[in-house]
């Protein structure tokens, strides 16, 4: 995969995650051409489509789009359930998951997507593990938070 | 406001909601300017700052790039953030370095320590976090840094799983970045294993780093396919519930399932192990089995799972293309997804058959479903399905069907998207040309693609077409009949009156017998569309008028009065006034017999490919359009249908041939006055003195090439192959050309000649020796060329081979390798006498030249040697001050003087650009050798 994508329906970028390096002003060029072609499509449409010499895979899940740049020879049709595994795991970390979550909490939804692709290949698909690597790392901040109330107050 | 996780920063949260409160974009930036102003100010001044504080501002600052804002500072603190020995500040430290630092960063000798300090901790959660940030990063410096440490992370029994995980997919960026980073011999073994690995998390990252390393070392890696079968076969064959969590909606591990199938289209089909053959063959046809089965669930997620898997398995049975029943099942398979309800599944569908229809295999296959796919050409209502079916119907279509796929293509094309519609006129063009038994149906075929779509008709295209009438004489009627009718129709396209005006001047009089089509007919009837044309079209135009003058002296009057009109005689276009003044004066001046010479039919032009096949698949990067059958690779070859399928390519490569547009034609006596109609005079490209090199790119091997080496191959079509051997001392040269006919036919009259003009021969002196008239079937005969060099010339010599094959004659125009660079003989010098020279040669500026220009592909200072010293210069090492730049010194020889040359080549790798510079004795030389290598690199 080459990148990841994620906009609202008003055409506002939530999240981007780039697996090739480009310019800062290219990965605006290609957010902004993207957002537009894939917000004018209808609902009914295909899911992919071929833009330059990539392969584009875009799913909606409520007022959020999820859109994937992948090569000629990677699979759409998993690629999709990349997104959904995602939606997934955003969904059972945050709780039913929304817009808002993701706004609000954007390091997060950065550190679960690191646990699911990592360098644009997939590294763990088992949701389970992906939560269980995630609450590991809660974990640790509660750890630190609380570590670090008790000192505040003298007690360590 | 949502409630915020982990621990949450109060700070950021405001933050953010006071930017979703803004009422306008005005108040939004003004809002940022704020909190950057103050962020600014905190990390600047306030020394007490505390890690919580430090993490909660860069946060900010991430958020606000997020926004589309630039950041310019704050990397220094988020550096910081690493060695923080809280694990969720170093996390965001992390994330702001992977999301904003650039790889070539000046922080990045920081990063790298912190990164070590985290890979050696013993807190795997630390590790994999360092492990994240290279993957996402992954530099070239990083690669040096990390190169030893990840494999041995990666094999190590005591690394744990997920820490495998992270390191497999890292040690993959890393490779991507450097090649060379991956350790082989015992290493390739134990990274292979990982396919063996219990976990299969680990499994899933390591097939991707696999299946990168074998595509740089297959070999090495061969082992790799008995145990990715294996595994594939323990999945497959797995029920659902087997493997757990990676069980996806009831389909086990399909992740990597897919990576598997994947890794295997690297390789040929094991033929050598049937064993692991057979295994696989029932991996596959389990895959196929499971398709027919009724859904586990109704979810979208089950089948779209359950048919990537299907898919990538059809991708390998195509790759394979040896089981002819895999083939076939895949296609009925395929065939049902054609009319399933899910618009993905019909892309999908559409888009795998195209590879299908190019195996003799499932060719025959492919076609049963011909209705189905021009239904969904008509029908679909997403054009990028469309497009799809557009694809397939031109990969299935052959000679039985191409009426029948042409004709829906044009009835398409009236109401075809306008994103398709050019390359859906390709592709008629193409099919039409190279499937018609019967000419006058291309003719037909094209005339109506100029009627339909005009606008989106390509000069090849109408190129082609007077290419392919000219060169038949059984259609030249025809077409003339037929472009006469086209072009009563009140409005039509200006391609129209193009191909119209060219065809009626060659051939208007095999139709000029009927009444309703008399000369003065005809030539009212192009005339009546003249003033609503392009100055170019205009042009086209005068010249099949004067042709009328020779085909019809009746109605010469009336073409003099266009010649003498206002419009053209004084004509604001230069072209235009001048072929009016011209024709008008040979129009009255010529006698008969002379107009006859001069204006005769137009020679037949050499048969080529077509040209229009290169634009269409310049049209398509990434993926090359087919309609061509491959050769089975399987060692069994099947019963009947393999003759007949093959027997349509081979002689459909025929009636590809033919492809230049007609400037290209060499100026072949006094019979060119129409040659140049079609050519560049309004083109902004000036005409060089060869106009055939210059404009047949697509099968010309490149004079430059030579121009730093000996030997090669100078040309090769489908005919004829020309090879050359060539040594030089001092100023004599000795070049062997080699012609091979790689027909089964011989070539006749076969006559190479010299192209070197008088004046250039007196500073280049050359000998050719003669060669037999005839070049038998698969023969190879050689020519010796001797040349002297006398004085500093520019530009190289070519010859035109003439040949006469199966009754066409051809002409190739080639430049041979002599350029004057050639003569060189390399000089040995140290620094001190070298720069002494340079300086020498710079004081005037007769002496040096100079170029900067763009590199031509990414920087390759190894292959710019290899180039440097293949140019016949000594190349001076370690003179230079700085390592980078090539500095060279050489003789030319001549017979009348030697030339002492200085070069530099300077590479600036940043911006990508090159600076030559050449000081010679003789300014002629130094432009000329600058002029040379300019292009080079």
């Amino acid at each position: 995969m080459q990148f990841m994508l994620l906009f609202s329906r008003q055409g506002k970028l939530r999240l981007q995650k780039w697996y090739v390096a480009h310019p800062d002003k290219v990965k605006k060029k290609i957010t902004r051409e993207l957002i537009t072609t894939i917000l004018a499509r209808k609902p009914k449409m295909c899911s992919f489509l071929e833009w330059k010499e990539l392969k584009i895979v875009y799913k909606r899940y409520a007022s959020l789009y999820f859109c994937c740049a992948i090569e000629q020879c990677d699979n759409e049709l998993l690629t999709l359930e990349i997104i959904h595994r995602y939606v997934e795991l955003l969904d059972k970390y945050f709780g039913s998951v929304c817009e808002l979550d993701i706004i609000f909490n954007f390091e997060k939804a950065y550190f679960i997507l690191d646990e699911l692709l990592l360098g644009g290949e997939v590294q763990e698909t088992s949701k389970k593990n992906v939560l269980k690597a995630i609450a590991a790392q809660d974990l640790l901040q509660e750890d630190e938070a609380v570590e670090g109330a008790l000192r505040d107050i003298g007690l360590l | 406001m949502p409630a915020v996780r982990g621990d949450g920063m109060r700070g950021l949260a405001v933050f953010i909601s006071d930017i979703r409160n803004c009422k306008s974009k005005e108040a939004e930036i003004k809002r940022i300017n704020k909190e950057l102003a103050n962020i600014r100010s905190k990390f600047k001044g306030d020394k007490t700052l505390d890690g919580y504080q430090k993490k909660k501002y860069v946060c900010k600052l991430l958020f606000i790039f997020l926004l589309g804002h630039d950041i310019d500072f704050g990397h220094m603190e988020a550096v910081n953030l690493l060695s923080s020995n809280k694990y969720s500040e170093k996390q965001i430290g992390y994330l702001f370095i992977s999301v904003l630092v650039n790889t070539n960063s000046e922080l990045i000798k920081l990063i790298i320590q912190s990164i070590k300090n985290d890979l050696a901790s013993r807190n795997p959660i630390h590790v994999n976090l360092a492990l994240q940030c290279i993957a996402n990063i992954g530099s070239r410096e990083m690669a040096e840094a990390f190169g030893n440490e990840i494999p041995k992370l990666l094999v190590s029994g005591d690394t744990m799983d997920v820490v495998k995980q992270s390191a497999a997919l890292c040690l993959l960026r890393l490779f991507r970045t450097s090649q060379e980073i991956i350790p082989g011999g015992e290493w390739t073994s134990r990274i292979i294993h990982l396919l063996n690995d219990q976990h299969m998390g680990v499994v899933t990252a390591a097939t991707s780093l696999i299946d990168a390393l074998v595509k740089k070392n297959p070999e090495e890696y061969k082992s790799c396919v008995s145990l990715a079968v294996s595994r594939l076969s323990r999945i497959v064959t797995a029920s659902y519930t087997d493997l757990q969590d990676y069980t996806y909606y009831f389909v086990p591990a399909p992740w990597l399932s897919v990576k598997l199938l994947r890794l295997l289209q690297n390789y040929t089909p094991p033929a050598e192990d049937p064993g692991v053959r057979g295994r696989l063959n029932e991996c596959l046809e389990t895959i196929l089995n499971k398709a027919q089965e009724p859904p586990k669930s109704k979810k979208v997620q089950h089948s779209n799972a359950k048919n990537a898997v299907l898919f990538e398995a059809i991708s390998l049975i195509i790759h394979n293309d040896s089981e002819a029943n895999l083939l076939v099942r895949a296609c009925n398979q395929l065939g049902q997804f054609l009319s399933n309800r899910e618009t993905n599944l019909r892309y999908l569908a559409l888009e795998s058959m195209c590879h299908l229809a190019t195996s003799e295999f499932s060719h025959e296959a492919v076609k049963k479903h011909q209705e189905v796919v021009i239904l969904s050409m008509k029908m679909e209502k997403d054009v990028s399905v469309r497009q799809q079916a557009v694809d397939l119907l031109y990969a299935m279509c052959d000679k039985s069907n191409a009426e029948e796929i042409v004709q829906e293509m044009l009835n398409y094309l009236e109401t075809a998207d306008y994103s398709i519609r050019e390359e859906m006129v390709l592709k008629v063009a193409i099919l039409a040309e190279k499937y018609a038994t019967d000419y006058t149906w291309y003719v037909d075929v094209i005339l109506n693609l100029i009627r339909i779509a005009g606008d989106y008709v390509s000069e090849e295209v109408w190129y082609r077409v007077i290419q392919i009438v000219i060169n038949r004489d059984e259609v030249q009627g025809y077409a003339a009949k037929t472009v006469f009718e086209a072009l009563q129709a009140p409005a039509c396209h200006e391609n129209m009156v193009k191909v119209g005006g060219y065809i009626l001047g060659e051939f208007g009089n095999l139709i000029a017998g009927d009444q309703r089509s008399s000369p003065a007919v005809q030539f009212q009837l192009l005339h009546s569309k003249y003033h609503l044309c392009s100055p170019m079209t205009r042009a086209l135009l005068l010249s099949t008028y004067i042709k009328f003058v020779n085909l019809f002296p009746e109605i010469r009057t009336q073409v003099q009065e266009v010649f003498k009109q206002h419009s053209n005689l004084r004509s604001a276009d230069a072209e235009l006034q001048q072929r009016a003044s011209e024709y008008l004066q040979l129009s009255i001046i010529a006698s008969s017999d002379v107009l006859a010479t001069v204006l005769e039919e137009m020679p037949a032009f050499p048969e080529r490919e077509s040209s229009i096949l290169a634009v269409l698949k310049k049209k398509k990067p990434g993926r090359v359009p087919e309609n061509e059958i491959k050769e089975n690779k399987s060692p069994t070859p099947v019963t009947n249908h393999t003759n007949e399928v093959n027997n349509i390519s081979s002689s459909s490569a025929d009636l590809l041939g033919l492809s230049t547009p007609p400037t290209s034609q060499p100026n072949s006596g006094n019979t060119g006055v129409l040659l140049d109609v079609l050519g560049d005079i309004y083109s902004s490209k000036p005409l060089n003195n060869n106009t055939n090199a210059s404009s047949n790119k697509n099968w010309f091997v490149d004079p430059k090439k030579f121009v730093c080496k000996n030997n090669g191959v100078l040309f090769e079509n489908d005919l004829i192959q020309i090879g050359v051997k060539s040594e030089f001392r001092q100023n004599l040269g000795r070049l062997g050309l080699f012609y091979g006919n790689k027909t089964s036919t011989p070539l006749t009259n076969f006559v190479p000649t010299l192209l070197w003009p008088e004046d250039n021969a007196a500073k280049l002196n050359m000998q050719m020796k003669s060669v037999e008239p005839v070049l038998e079937a698969g023969a190879q005969i050689q020519q010796m060329i001797n040349a002297e060099c006398i004085d500093d010339y520019t530009d190289a010599p070519s010859i035109v081979v003439s040949f006469v094959c199966n009754k066409v004659p051809h002409k190739i125009n080639i430049k041979l390798p002599l350029t004057i660079n050639k003569f060189f003989e390399p000089t040995e010098m140290n620094g001190d006498s070298f720069f002494a020279r340079w300086k020498n040669l710079g004081n005037t500026n007769q002496q040096r030249s100079q170029k900067i220009f763009k590199a031509i592909a990414p920087m390759d200072l190894q292959a710019a040697r290899a180039k440097i010293m293949g140019f016949g210069m000594a190349l001076l090492d370690g003179i230079d001050p700085n390592p980078d730049n090539f500095v060279c010194a050489g003789i030319i020889h001549m017979r009348s003087q030697q030339v002492g040359c200085l070069l530099r080549l300077e590479p600036n790798k940043n911006a990508q650009m090159y600076r030559l510079t050449v000081r010679s004795s003789k300014e002629t030389v130094s432009v000329e050798l600058c002029d040379l290598l300019a292009d080079q690199f």
